[in-house]
């Protein structure tokens, strides 16, 4: 079965949107999308640093996507500019050193290059699948073992805290999270597309839920029919694939917006 | 855990006046932020069964008070005590939630600890928002909000209440059942409270003691003491004059009020009837509302 790129492809891309859905929940509500943005732009400087240390690209990419998330905060915390402009120049300079370290590293600029900026998810190998997998559920599993104090701080930080809520650990746990979704969602829809597998289900999800619970659970849902259908519609209709996954998913987004007013009116019939 | 059985399944009960005993107790706090003195030496401290006021202008450190004394923030200077098995209920002035995070008000009841379910209707109960259980928290009233939270910090069985600004968002009739709910959830659990507030008028006949703060303790003690010392007009000008007739208009009230003897019932109708003719005279037909908006 895992012979055919296809059945792997479809593999990989279902897991990712999985896990990507539930941990995107948290980028929405605590108004943190570009701050992902952010980590996935720093992606390509891992790229570029793994490929002259030798390591694997997925390894730079989870490392730097990390440290580039500490070093946000870190700057917050002691740089007086607004955090949008540090994010912008953190964002925007990782990606530019990334392209110009990828060409002197001697890489074949053009189709890595665009392999790496928008996925190529039909390439993945039977380890992608394994790893993907294997990561994925230890990713969902220790979501689930943080999750109550990520609920609690995004609802408000200081209450979290005062009722002994363990709230840096979370966060820092979350942030290795985000950077592990960077790199496997890399895989599937490149580096440039990779925030919108985190924020676009979570998305769709929210006017279709009550609780946070129900919220990341049809995130991962939705996730998974995104990666399924667009991977389904790149085939039929012999387009890019990460692309059209992100495309799938903003269909789903729209359908969203669709149900909730038809719900309502449902209801007052 | 086990307290919160307790109180919920075999209602502990507890002596209403157990002398004077301390829950809390900060001393010579200073808190300095980019070369500001937030706050200069303050001492503060809240004993069980009492309901001490903070009272001061915006800016003037209360919410960084609150702070220091819940363990959020450590004083530069001075230090703070807490009894060892005080348990604190801590509601804040805000919650930012976003109509993006969908919360019902049951899920936010078990946000940081699991309760069975009928203690968490308890709860709500208690400040009467039982019906609200399956709202969700962004279509809530500023009051019900208020009351929501107010039943979360309650649900964790606390013998000190941290309010911050507990009526903010609250229309003035709300307001004075907020304050008689707060002196009736003293008299049930025999718990402290120490509230914070920026707002003069009723808030000072249902407390018994009055911090007035401006970075350092202007003055402090009861009410009419307060309201009569030099720092607390200069600080509040005008509306402190405001204050003192207010005081004096309702204070056979503030003894019922104060007494907490009556039930529930009694206490809220009256204490809301001759708050808002209190408040009336005082501020004329200026709503409340207004006032706390341009003040947030």
């Amino acid at each position: 079965m895992l012979d055919d790129f296809f059945v792997r492809a479809l593999l990989v891309a279902a897991g990712v949107g999985c896990v990507a859905g539930p941990l995107g929940c948290f980028l929405l509500w605590r108004r943190m999308a570009y701050f992902g943005d952010t980590m996935a732009h720093s992606a390509l400087l891992g790229i570029a640093l793994g490929m002259i240390l030798g390591t694997s690209p997925v390894l730079g990419v989870f490392a730097i996507a990390f440290l580039t998330a500490l070093a946000l905060l870190f700057l917050q915390r002691v740089v007086h500019l607004a955090s949008d402009t540090l994010l912008g120049i953190l964002s925007h300079s990782a990606l530019a050193l990334g392209v110009v370290i990828l060409a002197i590293s001697g890489s074949s600029y053009g189709h890595d290059l665009l392999s790496y900026l928008f996925g190529d998810v039909l390439a993945v190998s039977r380890g992608d699948v394994f790893m993907v997998w294997i990561g994925g559920l230890f990713c969902l599993v220790v979501l689930t073992y943080i999750w109550h104090p990520l609920v609690a701080l995004t609802v408000h930080e200081d209450l979290a805290r005062a009722e002994g809520s363990p709230v840096e650990r979370s966060q820092i746990i979350y942030m290795l999270l985000i950077a592990g979704a960077v790199a496997a969602g890399m895989k599937v829809v490149g580096v440039l597309l990779v925030v919108a597998l985190l924020i676009i289900p979570a998305a769709a999800a929210q006017s279709l839920s009550r609780t946070p619970e129900q919220m990341a659970v049809l995130a991962a849902v939705i996730g998974m029919i995104s990666s399924g259908g667009g991977l389904f519609g790149s085939l039929v209709l012999d387009v890019p694939s990460g692309p059209s996954i992100v495309v799938m998913a903003l269909l789903l987004f729209l359908v969203s917006l669709v149900i909730q007013p038809l719900r309502r009116a449902l209801d007052f019939a | 855990m086990s307290g919160l059985r307790q109180r919920y399944g075999a209602r502990r009960v507890r002596p209403l006046n157990t002398g004077r005993v301390r829950l809390i107790e900060a001393q010579g706090v200073s808190v300095l932020r980019r070369g500001r003195q937030l706050l200069h030496a303050v001492d503060i401290h809240v004993d069980r069964g009492e309901v001490v006021t903070l009272i001061g202008p915006n800016g003037a450190g209360k919410t960084t008070l609150v702070r220091v004394l819940l363990g959020l923030l450590s004083p530069d200077t001075g230090h703070v005590r807490r009894g060892s098995s005080v348990r604190v209920g801590y509601v804040p002035q805000h919650l930012h939630l976003n109509s993006t995070m969908p919360i019902t008000v049951k899920r936010m009841m078990s946000l940081t600890s699991k309760s069975p379910q009928s203690a968490v209707e308890a709860a709500l109960d208690e400040t009467g928002s039982r019906k609200l259980l399956a709202a969700c928290m962004s279509d809530l009233s500023g009051g019900e909000l208020r009351r929501v939270l107010l039943a979360r910090a309650l649900l964790r069985d606390p013998d000190l209440l941290l309010l911050d600004e507990p009526v903010s968002g609250v229309d003035y009739i709300g307001e004075a059942e907020m304050y008689a709910l707060i002196a009736e959830i003293v008299a049930r659990h025999g718990c402290g409270v120490l509230m914070v507030s920026h707002d003069l008028h009723i808030v000072m006949a249902a407390t018994d003691r009055v911090v007035c703060l401006n970075h350092h303790i202007c003055c402090t003690g009861v009410p009419q003491e307060v309201v009569g010392h030099d720092e607390f007009q200069r600080l509040f000008g005008t509306r402190a004059g405001v204050v003192t007739a207010l005081y004096q208009h309702s204070h056979d009230h503030v003894h019922d009020f104060g007494g907490m003897a009556e039930t529930p019932e009694t206490v809220s109708s009256d204490s809301g009837e001759s708050a808002s003719v209190a408040h009336e005279n005082a501020y004329g037909r200026m709503p409340h509302e207004t006032r706390s908006r341009d003040a947030g």
